[in-house]
Parts: structure tokens; sequence; C-alpha cells
């Protein structure tokens, strides 16, 4: 406490010994301002896909090599444009512990569920969905939720399933299944769902 | 032992006597953060919107406003029509500042004329800065940029699906950022000028938290098509893809060094326990950047200046903005928040409070000195804005 007083004594005495300097009186110059920035907001999309692709990073082309012990890489996004189907496997939710992205054991039948049916119907794939609840930041919980699916999907991987046919994305918590904030609420909200993927009609 | 204050006092003054002779010295008080005091400064003869714009831009960057015998700096002025202002510093009897002002707005001339201030006492200013964030709208969410207190958002999306992450290229209007817009968790590069945007990032899986160097030429992220979520660079073409990390635990929200030689990020140790690390952006092993013992770090942000990381800690159902030296080490608690982005000064940060229980965000600034902090103005017809991205 004592030096911080001594250090306003301090400057008031450096003040003293250079008093006057650049002591000019009344408005000096204009500054004219710049305009305010007016931003574009990119155009509504039409019939095509107006995003151009740097070529580079769609994916095409990359190799995926894997290296043993390595799990299947997930090449490009798979899928495009095949139908969706929510319902077929909302029983079979995944639900996981707080901060956590291991499979329990109570959903292996869920999962097993998912395989097989994959197994019988070899032109569908699946897309599994990772959430979160609300009780973390927001680009942790992408992350986690992307654990969470890859966790999913390297079980039916071992279940028979070629990794060709799963797709994994993340929503963080920005999707919940239950917007209430009680424990039982978030239970619900950390889940791989999984989305049934037909071929489009030909 | 005391040390004698009087003679503590003799032998500063005789030293400051001495040094003066040779020409100025700058006295500076590295000060932990939190521990400093506000600047004081009064306010006369400006009003309304000009006057709100100066209180907001100054207190956001450690200077409190106070009786004009208590203040150092007086600031004096009119705004009718055009704002016309000076500053005199009391303690020093000189002129800091004394312009008039014209063009754009009344607004944009006082957020001006705040910078010429802070800038004429040797601080870098921040009053014509903008952010980027996310706001949600309806029941997705947009990029949006604003002016830094908020004013002036224009919409950088419009897709009507889910966004995430935004980060803004230094010195450009430009970014990139997670869209869900085709159905699948990709990064897009924008171009705020044109319009014109392209994607950046669309590997299998999900393609997560963009962060750009601050020299604008590569860009690091997450990945998971590889079978687990790790960091990845590339250049800001696209090209040359290199996998930086290894390991089951996912990791997150990558930042970069200003010298762009480091990648921090958040993962989780062998045990479990989360922790930030940093790798060299060319590659490397990851070393852990110790908090203290401050639980689950996520969320860090490097200071423009390379002596701070900002990261959320994690308390339970409790959310605080954290500082650590660059280095490692004791964390400072600052305030109640996430997601924290500095500003070009290295002492305001942006970061986003929730609002009560209701899991919606408001945008803050907070002065790391002196733990000032206050809300931004919020989006009309969005009820949460979160993950700024200062334009630095």
């Amino acid at each position: 406490m004592k030096f911080i007083k001594l250090t306003h004594l301090l400057v008031l005495a450096l003040a003293l010994t250079v008093a006057g300097s650049g002591c000019k009186k009344g408005p000096q110059k204009t500054t004219p301002l710049p305009s305010g920035y007016a931003g574009k907001v990119p155009s509504e999309p039409g019939s095509g896909d107006p995003l151009g692709s740097s070529g580079k990073t769609d994916g095409s082309g990359v190799e995926s090599g894997k290296l043993p012990g390595d799990p299947t890489a997930q090449g490009k996004p798979g899928h495009d444009g095949w139908a969706e189907n929510a319902e077929t496997f909302k029983a079979n939710t995944v639900h996981f512990a707080f901060d956590s992205s291991v499979l329990r054991s109570s959903d292996a039948s869920n999962v097993r569920s998912v395989a097989d049916h994959l197994k019988s119907n070899s032109a569908q794939a699946v897309r599994v969905e990772g959430h979160c609840d609300e009780r973390g930041t927001e680009e942790y919980n992408r992350s986690l939720g992307e654990r969470r699916a890859l966790a999913i999907r390297e079980e039916l991987i071992k279940l028979g399933i070629s990794g060709d046919r799963v797709d994994t994305i993340s929503y963080g918590k920005d999707r919940p299944a239950d917007s209430g904030h009680s424990d039982a609420a978030h239970e619900k909200n950390r889940r791989g769902e999984f989305i049934l993927l037909s071929p489009p009609a030909a | 032992m005391k040390k004698n204050p009087l003679l503590l006092t003799i032998a500063c003054v005789s030293t400051i006597f001495s040094t003066s002779l040779h020409g100025q010295i700058t006295i500076t008080q590295e000060t932990a953060p939190g521990g400093a005091k506000p600047v004081l400064v009064n306010l006369s003869g400006i009003s309304g919107e000009a006057a709100q714009v100066i209180q907001f831009d100054l207190y956001v960057q450690g200077f409190a406003f106070t009786n004009a015998d208590a203040a150092q700096y007086l600031i004096s002025g009119s705004n009718n029509g055009n704002l016309q202002a000076r500053v005199s510093d009391r303690f020093n009897k000189s002129t800091v500042v004394a312009k008039a002002y014209s063009g754009a707005s009344l607004r944009r001339q006082a957020h001006v004329f705040v910078d010429d201030f802070v800038q004429a006492i040797g601080r870098k200013g921040i009053a014509q800065t903008k952010i980027a964030f996310k706001g949600k709208t309806g029941k997705g969410s947009e990029i949006f940029l604003a002016d830094f207190d908020g004013f002036s958002a224009v919409g950088v999306t419009k897709d009507g699906n889910l966004v995430a992450a935004p980060s803004m290229i230094s010195g450009e209007l430009a970014m990139y950022y997670v869209s869900y817009k085709l159905n699948h968790a990709d990064i897009f590069y924008q171009n705020l000028t044109s319009g014109s945007r392209k994607i950046f990032a669309r590997y299998g899986g999900s393609n997560l938290s963009p962060a750009v160097s601050p020299d604008g030429r590569k860009v690091a992220m997450i990945l998971s098509k590889d079978g687990w979520a790790e960091l990845y660079v590339c250049d800001a073409d696209g090209s040359d893809l290199v996998r930086l990390t290894k390991s089951k635990e996912d990791e997150s929200s990558p930042c970069w060094s200003p010298d762009g030689k480091w990648i921090c990020f958040a993962t989780k140790q062998s045990n479990q326990r989360r922790t930030l690390c940093k790798i060299p952006s060319s590659g490397g092993s990851p070393q852990p950047i110790s908090t203290g013992g401050v639980p689950s770090p996520t969320e860090p942000d490097w200071s423009p200046d390379g002596k701070w990381i900002a990261f959320t800690a994690q308390f339970g159902k409790s959310f605080q903005i954290y500082v650590v030296p660059a280095a490692g080490g004791a964390g400072t608690s600052l305030v109640e928040g996430e997601d924290p982005s500095w500003a070009p000064n290295s002492r305001t940060l942006a970061f986003a409070r929730r609002n009560g229980g209701s899991g919606d965000y408001v945008l803050s600034l907070l002065d790391v000195p002196t733990k000032q902090y206050k809300d931004v103005s919020r989006l009309s017809g969005s009820n949460s804005q979160s993950q700024p991205s200062w334009a630095r």
C-alpha cells in the first residue's frame, strides 16, 4: 500500500519537472471518419449448390491410410441427399454419463439392434448424432458430442458394420432432447441418436 | 523489519530527479490480473449518446468515472451535432487531446475520440474494433459481426441452420466458422466484403473449431475424419493438412500463440483430468500447461502480447474466466463467464455470460487488470449471443 502512494508521489514529482510541455489551447484539427462497414450477407441459395469448394478439402482424393490400431477413418462425407428417417431407431438412443463418451453395457443391446438392422438392409446406412447437456462450454461440448458419436461408431464397426456405412456428427449442446435445466433433463440430453439413411430413389 | 519509508522516499525521489535529466522515465507497474486500480477520469459537457459511448469504452479499458477533484484526466467538450472534446491531465497539468470531429455518426466520432485519448497515453486503442459472434435466432443460429460494444450488428450468415465458432482473420474482414447448412458440421471461409464464401473443410465426420493463425496463413481445427477428434493444421487454402495429435481423448478449441509457433488447446490427460496443452504448430509433442490446479480448463485464447492465456474453468455448474501466464502457473479467477477472446490491447476480454438459468448467453467485456466488466448491447431478435471472436 505504501509503495502505491509513493508511486503517486513520484509521478507528481516527475510531472513538476516536465510541466508545460505540449500545452495548446483550443480545438485542433478536424478528423474525418470512415463511413460505417456494410457487411454483405451471402445470397440465398438457389437450386444448385452456390458454395464453391476449394477443391482440396472436401475429402475427395484424400488418402485415408490406416495405421495399425487406428480406428476406421471416415473418408469424405457420404450419403449426401439420402433420405433420412429419425423414427426407426428412436428407441435405440444411447445415453452417457457426465463428461464421458464411454458406452455403457446397458446400451449394448440398443447398438446391436441398429447393427442387426443394417446387416439385414445392406443398402442402408446410419448417421450417429452426438449430443451433450448444457453443463459444458460450447466447443468442448462439440468435441465431446463427436467423441460420443465416434464411440458408438466404433461399436457398430466391431459388430461387423463397414465404417463407410456409419457417419458421425456432433451438435454439442445445440439440440437438446429436453430443454429443461434439471438433472433429469441433462441426462436425456447426453445422448447418441441414430438416423437411418436410405439411398435416394433412382 | 520495516524499511524506513522516509529513506525510501528520498532514495526514490533522488533517482527520479537524476533520471529526469536524461529524459522521460516510464513508471510501469506489473500488477497481477485483477489487482489494478482503474485510472480515474471525469466527464463534463458531453451528453447523450456520445457520453454513453465514452463511458462504456473507457470502463472496459480500465478507467472509472469520478469527481473532477479526484480524477487524473478531465474530459470536457460538447456534442451539438459534432463532437468536440478535450482531455486534460490534472496531475501533469497538460492537455492530452483537444480535437473537433466530423463525419460518420456522433457515435463513431466518440469511439475515435476514445481511441485518440488512450493512444495519447500510450495504450492501444480498441474503440473501432469489431467482434464476430454466434447469435441464436429462432430454432437455429447465425454468425454476426458487430462493433465491439455490440452496436451495428450485421448478419454474416442467413442459412436458417446452426453455426458455431467464428474465427476472424487478423486485419481482414474475413472469417472461418462452422455451419451445419449442408447437413454436416463443415468449416466455411467467408469474405465479408464481397459476401462470397466457400467450403473450407468438409471431411468425413465433423469439422470443428477453426482457428486462423495470427499471420492468416494457417488454420487449426478439430477433425474426426480419422476416427478420433484430433487437432489438425493446414494452409489457408486448405492444402498441406497435417495431423498434430494422436490421442484417444477428444481435443478441442485450438488457439494460436501470437508468434504462430504454438497451438494451445484443451484435452484430457490419461487420468481423465482435463488440461490445457500446447504443441508446436509445425508438429511435435504436446506439453501440458499448468493452471495451478484450476479444474476443467477449456476454450483457451492467447493474448496478443504473448503473456497470458485466458480460458474457461468449470466448477460444478459454474463457469469462470481465468487467466494464467502463458508458460503456465497459478490461474487467476476474473469473472463468471465462458469462452474468452482477447482484444488487440491484451487487457480487455470479450466473453459470454450465462443469463440466469436459461442456458442463453449475453456477451460482455472485461478489463483484466481491474476486473471491471460490462455487457455489450444485445442483438435484437436473438435471445442468446455467444462465442465471441475479437477481430485483431
